[in-house]
């Protein structure tokens, strides 16, 4: 009996070892350890033993019985394993196929530069202002100290609506100062009014008949010309980088005074001049100035009290320069080809 | 304005770079565009002196010449000029060289002969019979009379050792439309005394100027100022050399010296002058009027002008002889016989000329320079410099005295000199004493706390100004940087600018790519679209002086534009495209100078993956995400823009909202597109008005939902919508949401009739509902649907 016992235990080491699956292995348990299996057949016959070996028999029955369900065991677990590895085998993915992606839309290039002017504005506590294109010539002219009679107001530069000149579409969102003036009264004003302006030039690689501009206004008690330099200042560096180097040029527009134009230094040539800045070393960004007295006199705005600083910027050729864009055609065509890259 | 660098020397002595120049010139306020080097065009080309000349042994027309150009050996250069002889100084194009229009010269052989070069006319340097009188018109230009020497640069004896620097001149300084207003800004940033002149006429010429010549001005209104000599027995011929020269660097072409004396004294002085043929002057008299009754004048460019009543004229006892300000008449022009002539230095209205230059369609450098308003105090010293000059020339004799009249009080311009103010609004802190020497710079003098403003700055006129000329020599860049301070003001967006935002983060979250098209359209545009002849949408603004008819009025509807960008795209090859735009209309209202602008958010589509239900749904999405009032949509059957049979107009919170459908294959073929292409048309300006209250939290459900799926039959004149309302009405408060998922017609399915397929979700909040709940619920529906739609369970 001893001999057999031995033997079931080596015979059921051999067949949990070559068992394949967990299927198999469900089966040999049966085999061996169910009802009807080996090791119970062998303890039906404990009975026949005597009194001596009968312990001695069971001990060792059992110590086969528990060698057997431990490696049933251990054999469970491993083939899981394998299992589970060739299942995960069995299931790899070309990663390199594309993913499945709803098809986004695209903000215009223009709108992403024109965002990202108005966040440092709004950080700097501008209020974002709107006002019709559509415009009188009192606010796009009279009231900017343009009097009548200047070159800008001819019909071969400004699109008019009224025969007696009086209304326009606007040629700068510069009569937004006015409005801004009169809607706020009472200073402190921090503005940055966006829109569509229009001008009579044909279309080419430079011009457009419609384009837009962003228009800023600041009036309060102390405002000077080293404020207007440091808000700009800080514009410049937010957009293209703090190494960025700003330089500041007398200018004239009616509406300012003391006026300048400020570049920022060529990004590709550091200043040594190159194509892109036409070998002038500078690139040309923006207007501005210290708002005109009679402007702020026209406005009820008292100059002796308040004074101001006003800016605007061009933002087709900010959005060309940040997109490296190199036809304005292209900004108003609206290919989808062009949208999608941004 | 163009400025040569080497006239400037005259005026001011500087040692800069052309790029210093420019560079500080910029930052002083006197902005350069671009510096031209004369001599960077013709290159190579030496003085050369004929040693030899002999017949081409294989031509009867060429001759083969050796020339010294001062190297060791002598050059062999072929040419084909028959007025070259032994002796003679010759430009000499050398091997490599290059000539006006880029040309590039090699040697190479004539013929069998080698030739290392090429002689030159006139013409081959870029320069014409007015820039060298004397040249021979038809050969090569012979420079034995041009002060040449052997081996020198053609350039040195053209004259062309120069820069043209141009400026841009701001509007508010006519001063610098002149080499001495721009020799003031360069003394003053370089800070280098300025060397002016004073022009001295020794006079004496024949006659009583007051017998010969009278002067009236009726209008004075138009004419500031009227300044005139008059010079007899003028021997007409070219100007000299220096003279020609630097008129060519301005840009001016050299006619006689008469004619050179008046372009030379406007680019000096930048006070435009004219000269008559006193001959033509009928009577003696010059009456500055306007024209009138007189309807034409040629002019002596030749060409008829019509003349209206109120343009400014220079006529004689009879006749307009000159458009004043603009250009002389043909009938008063200096001619080679001319004897006795007027020079006219006057000072005319700035508007007038505009507008008298700009309908004529003839702006002239005179013309361009009165419309700035230049300061009537030029016109003396500028005829006394245009007489001295008729003397330094020998070109005739000057009489004595001048006709001046002057039609306005001059008034001395003097401001308070304000340090602090100043000091306030530069944000600065500048010394008075530094503040005095800044313009003391400018010429501007400052006595006992006075600025004594020049005539020749009309732009400072108060603290302001002032403060731009301290600004200006102090440094712009040398200003601090500061933050501003003071109150703090709330920045950001208004509500209706968010929900902009929100709309078009929508739109793109959904496939619509943002686009910008023009404020102004065609007119034809409505026809197009197929709008009706009396749509109140073809009222629209009309430019008066538009671009083009493409682009004459201000649009009323978006449609056009939308489907103007799909069908380019279209054209492209581009397969789909998925558009959105949000922008303005302009609707005129009556008694109103201004138009209303509302806002309008256009959707536009086509492509494979695009239909009515994908449009629909986009515009579903972003009202959700709005957040506005609940919202329907009813058949439109009769817009003629549309489809029919796919068209919907969008009801929100009761108020007309919009439109979206298919656009009629008509219209999408006006457009040449013969696809489907979808386009909303949505009021955004309205949608804010129909916003709903802000969204709070609900709780979320604490008991499972029960659904049921529920497929009708019924005629197929019975809308989803009329299902789904009619559901809604009879299943009571238990109905949680409905959902259409199947519509069937076919096989099983009369024709005629629909299977509409929902899924109900039934929920309550306080317990599991049972099919005791429930059954009730569907029964009520059954019967309502039979009762009302005649849609029975399939």
């Amino acid at each position: 009996m001893k001999e057999q016992l031995e033997q079931i235990k080596s015979r059921a080491f051999a067949a949990l070892e070559a068992a394949r699956d967990s299927a198999e292995l469900e089966s040999l348990r049966v085999s061996l350890l169910g009802k009807k299996g080996e090791l119970t057949a062998v303890l039906k016959m404990m009975g026949k033993l005597s009194a001596e070996e009968r312990p001695v028999m069971g001990q060792l029955a059992n110590s086969v019985r528990a060698a057997i369900e431990e490696r049933l065991e251990v054999r469970k677990t491993e083939l899981a394993a394998l299992a589970l590895d060739a299942k995960l085998a069995a299931e790899t993915l070309d990663v390199t196929v594309p993913g499945k992606k709803p098809e986004l839309g695209h903000r215009h290039p223009m709108y992403i530069a024109l965002d990202e002017a108005k966040e440092i504005f709004i950080g700097m506590g501008f209020q974002i202002l709107e006002g019709p294109e559509v415009e009188l010539a009192d606010y796009n002219f009279t009231k900017l100290n343009t009097e009548e009679g200047h070159p800008a107001r001819d019909w071969s530069d400004t699109f008019y609506i009224k025969e007696d000149n009086s209304v326009l579409l606007r040629t700068q969102t510069s009569p937004m100062q006015i409005r801004a003036m009169e809607a706020i009264k009472n200073p402190p004003i921090r503005i940055l009014a966006p829109g569509r302006v229009f001008r009579k030039d044909e279309v080419d690689a430079t011009h457009s008949p419609m384009f837009h501009q962003i228009e800023g206004l600041v009036i309060d008690k102390g405002i000077t010309m080293a404020d207007l330099k440091g808000t700009l200042e800080t514009l410049v560096k937010s957009l293209y980088g703090e190494d960025s180097v700003v330089r500041f040029r007398p200018h004239h527009f009616p509406f300012t005074e003391p006026s300048c134009e400020v570049d920022v230094q060529c990004f590709k040539c550091k200043g040594a001049g190159c194509p892109t800045c036409k070998g002038e070393g500078w690139i040309e960004l923006l207007g501005a100035g210290m708002v005109h007295p009679k402007v702020l006199e026209g406005c009820g705005i008292d100059p002796n009290v308040y004074s101001g600083f006003a800016f605007g910027i061009g933002l087709e050729r900010m959005a060309m320069r940040r997109f490296q864009i190199s036809d304005l055609r292209l900004i108003f065509e609206n290919d989808v080809r062009f949208l999608r890259q941004f | 304005m163009n400025l040569s660098r080497k006239w400037l020397k005259e005026f001011v002595d500087i040692q800069a770079s052309d790029r210093e120049y420019a560079e500080i010139m910029t930052i002083a306020g006197q902005k350069v565009e671009t510096t031209a080097r004369l001599d960077e065009e013709i290159k190579n080309v030496k003085v050369g002196k004929v040693l030899s000349i002999v017949r081409h042994e294989n031509s009867d027309h060429m001759w083969v010449c050796q020339i010294d150009v001062g190297e060791a050996e002598p050059v062999q250069i072929v040419t084909g000029a028959q007025n070259v002889h032994q002796g003679d100084l010759v430009p000499a194009a050398l091997h490599n060289s290059y000539l006006a229009g880029g040309v590039h010269i090699t040697k190479g052989k004539l013929r069998g002969e080698v030739s290392n070069g090429m002689l030159c006319s006139i013409q081959e340097l870029g320069l014409t019979h007015n820039d060298f009188p004397d040249a021979c018109e038809d050969g090569i230009w012979i420079l034995n009379d041009e002060d040449a020497h052997v081996g020198q640069d053609i350039n040195e004896v053209i004259g062309n050792d120069d820069a043209v620097v141009e400026f841009e001149i701001t509007n508010n300084r006519p001063d610098c439309y002149s080499l001495i207003g721009l020799a003031r800004e360069t003394a003053a940033a370089f800070n280098v005394p300025l060397k002016l002149h004073e022009p001295v006429v020794k006079g004496g010429g024949p006659g009583e100027l007051t017998e010969l010549l009278d002067v009236e001005t009726p209008d004075p209104d138009l004419c500031l100022r009227y300044t005139a000599r008059m010079v007899r027995n003028v021997k007409i011929g070219p100007s000299p050399k220096w003279m020609r020269q630097r008129l060519r660097a301005a840009g001016i072409r050299p006619i006689n010296n008469i004619v050179d004396i008046t372009n030379y004294v406007m680019v000096e002085y930048g006070q435009p002058m004219h000269a008559f043929d006193y001959r033509y002057v009928g009577g003696g008299k010059i009456i500055v009027r306007r024209a009138g009754t007189d309807k034409t004048l040629t002019t002596l460019d030749g060409n008829v002008r019509n003349l209206s009543p109120d343009m400014l004229v220079i006529a004689d006892e009879t006749r307009p002889v000159g458009l004043a300000g603009i250009m002389g008449g043909e009938n008063s022009e200096i001619v080679s016989d001319t004897v006795d002539v007027v020079f006219e230095s006057a000072n005319f209205d700035g508007t007038s000329i505009r507008k008298t230059a700009l309908a004529l369609g003839m702006r002239t450098e005179a013309s361009g320079k009165f419309e700035k308003n230049i300061d009537p105090m030029l016109t003396l010293p500028a005829v006394n410099r245009a007489c001295e000059l008729v003397e330094l020339l020998g070109a005739g004799e000057v009489l004595d005295g001048v006709i001046d009249i002057l039609n306005y009080i001059p008034a001395p311009v003097v401001l308070p000199l304000e340090p602090d103010r100043i000091n306030a609004l530069l944000g600065t802190d500048i010394s008075e004493a530094d503040m005095v020497e800044y313009l003391r710079r400018e010429q501007i003098s400052v006595e006992d706390g006075k600025i004594i403003v020049p005539t020749w700055r009309p732009d400072l006129r108060r603290m302001a100004d002032v403060a731009e000329e301290v600004a200006r020599f102090y440094g712009y860049n040398e200003i601090p940087t500061t933050l501003m301070r003071g109150a703090t003001t709330r920045g950001g967006y208004s509500p209706s600018q968010k929900l902009e935002n929100q709309a078009g983060a929508a739109a793109r979250a959904m496939g619509y790519s943002e686009i910008i098209t023009y404020s102004f359209v065609s007119p034809a545009g409505m026809d197009l679209i197929r709008a009706p002849k009396d749509d109140p949408r073809r009222n629209q603004i009309k430019l008066l002086n538009p671009l083009g008819e493409d682009s004459s009025v201000m649009r009323t509807t978006g449609i056009p534009s939308m489907l103007d960008i799909l069908s380019r795209n279209y054209a492209y090859h581009n397969k789909s495209a998925r558009l959105y735009e949000l922008a303005k209309i302009y609707l005129p209202v009556a008694g109103e100078a201004l138009p209303r602008e509302p806002k309008l958010l256009m959707l536009g589509s086509y492509g494979p993956e695009e239909d009515f239900y994908s449009l629909k749904g986009a515009v579903e999405g972003i009202l959700s995400q709005l957040n506005v009032l609940p919202f329907s949509f009813e058949a439109v059957t009769d817009n003629p823009s549309f489809h029919p049979g796919r068209c919907a107009a969008l009801t929100v919170g009761g108020k007309r909202i919009g439109l979206l459908g298919q656009i009629h294959p008509l219209a999408a073929r006006n457009y040449g597109m013969d696809c489907e292409v979808f386009c909303a048309e949505l009021d955004f300006t309205e949608l804010l008005t129909v916003l709903a209250p802000e969204k709070t939290f609900r709780a979320l459900p604490r008991f499972p939902a029960t659904s049921r799926d529920l497929a009708v039959v019924c005629a197929e004149s019975v809308t989803v919508g009329a299902l789904e309302a009619c559901i809604t009405g009879a299943a009571g408060k238990l109905l949680q949401e409905i959902k259409l998922f199947d519509v069937y017609r076919g096989v099983g399915i009369l024709p005629g009739m629909k299977s509409a397929a929902f899924s109900l979700t039934f929920r309550a909040e306080d317990r599991t509902l049972t099919d005791a709940d429930i059954e009730p619920a569907m029964n009520k529906i059954l019967a309502a649907l039979e009762r009302d739609l005649n849609a029975v369970r399939r």
